[in-house]
C-alpha cells in the first residue's frame, strides 16, 4: 500500500518549476560563467526524475508524451548539422563564430552558434539520462 | 580551397548512424540506407586515397583552428589505405547481415551501432591528436559493447563483462598514459609531440610512457600477454559480429601501435623495438598454439587473429622498409581475410548449427561454392603465392633478415604452417569427408550469405596477384612512417 505523500507531492510540483529554470540559466550562460549543455541536461533530467519518484513513472510520460531515445538523436542530430552549418560558409567542419545582435528586451546581445551545439548536447544528456532512468525503473 | 573529402569517411556513418536511430521499426529503409550510405563512404574514401598519393598528406584542422592548439584530421596513405579496407569490410559483413542475423538483433538498432562503430573505427585512424585517439577508442568501444551483448544470450553476457571490464581497464590506463605524456612535453597533437620529443632525446621516462602505451595499445590489439580476453570475446557473439570485431577492432590497436612507435617514440628502437619483436614472437606461439589445439571452428579463427597480430607487430619491429611494408601489406590483406572466414565459418554454422567441428562433415557435396571459397580463404590466410597473405609475409621475411631476427623469422614461418594446419583441418572434416549433418531433412538455403566472403576473397586474389597496383600505396605509406618529417611537416606547415 501506497502512503500519504501529499506534502512530497505539493512540493515537487513547485520545485520542478524552479529546477528547471535554474537548469535552463545555467545552460545559458554556459560561454561566460560555469555551466553549459552538460550539467543544464542533468539539471532538467532530474527535475524530471523527480515527478517520477513523487508521482510515477506512467505521469512523466503523459507529461512527456514521446520516446527519449529519439530525443538524444534528435540532439546529435542538431549537434552534428551545426559542425556541417559551416561548410555553406566554406569552413571546416565544427567551425563556429557569433555577432552581436539587438534584441527586443534584451538589448545588445552575443550570439554564438556555439549555443546550437550546446543545445544539442543539452537534449543528447536528457534523453540519455531518462532512458537509462525509466528502463531500469520501467523493468519489473 | 578546403577539402572536404578528408572528413567525409567520418561524417558520412555518423550522419546515417544517427538517421537511423529515429527509423528503428523499419527494418527493410535501415537496410537500404545502410548500404548507400557504405558504398557512398567506399567512394569518397576511393577519391581520398588517389587526392593522397598525387598531393602528399593532406590534414583537415577541426573549427579552423590551427595545430597544435585545434584538432587536426590526417589522411596519409596509411590512415586513408586502413579505412578504405575498413569501408570494404564493413559494407561485406553488412551484406552478410542482411540474411545471416536473426531480426530481433536487426530491430535492436543493429544497423545504427554498426554506423557507429565504424565512424570510431575511421575516427581512430584518421585523427592527428592523442586525446581525440582516446574518444574515437570510445566511440568505437561503446558500439562493440553494444554489439557484443546484443541479443542477450547467457554466453554473450558473460563475455561482453569480461570484454567490459578489461577494456575499461585498459581505457583508464590510456588516459594515464596521455596525462604523464602532457605533463613531460605539454602537448597532445601527434606532429608537435614527436617534435618535442625529439627535443628532448626521449628519455628514460619518456619511454617508460611509450611502454605504458605499448600495454594499453597491446591490450586493445591482444599481444601477448594481455590477448586473455579476445578468445572468449570473438567467439560469444553471432558470426556477422565477430567478423566486424575481427576485421577491424584489433587492427585499431595496431595501428595505434604502428603510429605511436613511428612518429612518437622512435628514439630508442633498441628498447621498445626490442621488446616489441619478442611480443610479436610470442603471440605468434600462442596464437597458433590455441589455433591448433581447439575443436571450435570460432576458437580456430579467433587463435588466427592473435597470430595475425603477432607478424604485424614483427613487421614494425623490424624497423625497416621491408619490414613496415610487409607489416601494413599483411595488415590490409588481414582485415580482408579475417572477416572473409568469420563469413563462411556464419555460413557453415548456418548449416550445421553447432560451431564444434566433429559434429558436422561432407559439406562439399551439397555446398560446393561454399567448400572452395573456404579452401581459397584458408590458403590466402596461410599465405600461398597467388592470395595476398603471400607478398605480405614474404616481405615481412625481408625485414625480419635485414633486421637480423632470423629466430623470429624462423618462428614466423613454422607458424605460418601450423595456421595453414589450422585451418586446413577445418577443410578436411567438416567441408570434406563422408556426408553427416545434423539435420538431413531439410538442407538449410545459404543463398545470399556466401557472396560478401566471395568478394572478399576476389579483392584478396587481386591483392596477391596484382601486388604491382597495391604497391605504390603501400611504399608511400612506408615512406611516410619511416620519416616522421614528412608527417610533421604537412600537420605543423608554415
Amino acid at each position: 500500500m501506497r502512503t500519504n505523500d501529499v506534502v512530497l507531492k505539493t512540493a515537487t510540483q513547485l520545485v520542478t518549476f524552479i529546477i528547471i529554470i535554474f537548469s535552463i540559466y545555467v545552460f545559458l550562460q554556459g560561454h561566460h560563467n560555469p555551466g553549459g549543455g552538460f550539467i543544464g541536461g542533468l539539471m532538467t533530467a532530474a527535475a524530471i526524475i523527480l515527478i517520477g519518484i513523487a508521482f510515477d513513472i506512467k505521469t512523466v510520460r503523459r507529461i512527456l508524451p514521446f520516446d527519449f531515445k529519439l530525443l538524444t538523436a534528435t540532439g546529435l542530430l542538431i549537434a552534428v548539422l551545426t559542425g556541417i552549418g559551416a561548410f555553406i560558409f566554406d569552413a571546416t567542419f565544427l567551425t563556429h563564430t557569433y555577432d552581436y545582435f539587438y534584441l527586443p528586451l534584451l538589448g545588445k546581445t552575443e550570439l554564438a552558434t556555439a549555443l546550437l551545439f550546446d543545445i544539442g548536447v543539452y537534449f543528447v544528456v536528457i534523453g540519455v539520462t531518462l532512458t537509462i532512468i525509466f528502463t531500469i525503473g520501467e523493468d519489473s | 580551397m578546403i577539402n572536404h573529402l578528408i572528413i567525409a569517411p567520418l561524417l558520412i556513418p555518423l550522419i546515417v548512424g544517427i538517421v537511423l536511430l529515429f527509423l528503428r521499426h523499419n527494418v527493410k529503409t535501415q537496410k537500404v540506407i545502410s548500404v548507400l550510405s557504405l558504398t557512398a563512404m567506399l567512394v569518397a574514401t576511393v577519391l581520398l586515397l588517389f587526392s593522397v598519393l598525387e598531393h602528399g598528406v593532406q590534414t583537415y584542422q577541426l573549427g579552423g583552428w590551427q595545430p597544435p592548439f585545434g584538432i587536426v584530421l590526417v589522411a596519409d596513405s596509411l590512415a586513408v589505405l586502413l579505412v578504405l579496407f575498413t569501408a570494404i569490410v564493413a559494407l561485406a559483413c553488412l551484406l552478410f547481415s542482411i540474411r545471416g542475423l536473426d531480426q530481433e538483433r536487426k530491430a535492436y538498432f543493429f544497423y545504427p551501432l554498426l554506423q557507429f562503430l565504424i565512424t570510431g573505427v575511421v575516427g581512430a585512424f584518421l585523427t592527428g591528436d592523442i586525446f581525440n585517439l582516446f574518444v574515437f577508442f570510445e566511440v568505437l568501444l561503446m558500439s562493440s559493447y553494444a554489439l557484443i551483448v546484443l541479443g542477450g544470450e547467457k554466453g554473450q553476457l558473460r563475455e561482453s563483462l569480461k570484454y567490459v571490464l578489461v577494456n575499461v581497464i585498459s581505457s583508464a590506463l590510456f588516459v594515464t598514459g596521455v596525462a604523464y605524456l602532457y605533463s613531460v612535453t605539454g602537448t597532445l597533437n601527434m606532429a608537435d609531440l614527436s617534435n618535442r620529443i625529439a627535443e628532448i632525446g626521449q628519455p628514460g621516462l619518456v619511454t617508460v610512457i611509450a611502454l605504458l602505451f605499448l600495454v594499453v595499445f597491446g591490450m586493445k590489439a591482444a599481444i601477448f600477454p594481455l590477448y586473455f580476453w579476445l578468445p572468449g570475446s570473438y567467439s560469444a557473439p553471432p558470426p556477422v559480429i565477430s567478423a566486424l570485431f575481427a576485421g577491424l577492432l584489433t587492427k585499431v590497436g595496431i595501428y595505434a601501435i604502428i603510429r605511436i612507435f613511428t612518429i612518437i617514440f622512435y628514439h630508442h628502437p633498441d628498447i621498445t623495438h626490442q621488446i616489441l619483436g619478442g611480443l610479436a614472437a610470442i603471440t605468434m606461439i600462442v596464437g597458433v598454439i590455441g589455433a591448433v589445439a581447439y575443436q571450435n571452428l570460432q576458437k580456430i579463427l579467433v587463435y588466427n587473429v592473435v597470430a595475425g597480430v603477432g607478424y604485424i607487430i614483427f613487421g614494425l619491429s623490424s624497423f625497416n622498409e621491408p619490414g613496415l611494408f610487409g607489416g601494413i601489406f599483411y595488415l590490409v590483406h588481414d582485415m580482408l581475410i579475417k572477416a572473409a572466414l568469420f563469413l563462411l565459418v556464419g555460413a557453415i554454422i548456418v548449416i550445421t548449427r553447432t560451431p564444434k567441428m566433429n559434429e558436422a562433415s561432407g559439406l562439399i557435396k551439397h555446398y560446393p561454392l561454399l567448400g572452395w571459397a573456404f579452401l581459397a580463404a584458408a590458403l590466402s590466410l596461410a599465405g600461398v603465392p597467388p592470395f595476398s597473405g603471400f607478398f605480405g609475409k614474404l616481405m615481412l621475411i625481408q625485414g625480419g633478415f635485414y633486421a637480423e631476427q632470423y629466430w623470429t623469422v624462423g618462428i614466423l614461418l613454422l607458424s605460418s604452417l601450423l595456421v595453414l594446419y589450422s585451418v586446413m583441418k577445418i577443410f578436411f572434416s567438416v567441408i570434406l569427408g563422408e556426408e553427416k549433418l545434423p539435420t538431413l531433412k531439410e538442407r538449410p538455403n545459404i543463398k545470399g550469405l556466401l557472396y560478401p566472403s566471395i568478394i572478399l576473397l576476389f579483392l584478396s586474389f587481386i591483392m596477391g596477384m596484382g601486388a604491382e597496383w597495391v604497391y605504390p600505396y603501400v611504399a608511400d605509406a612506408t615512406t611516410t612512417l619511416l620519416n616522421p618529417d614528412i608527417y610533421i611537416e604537412a600537420v605543423l606547415k608554415e
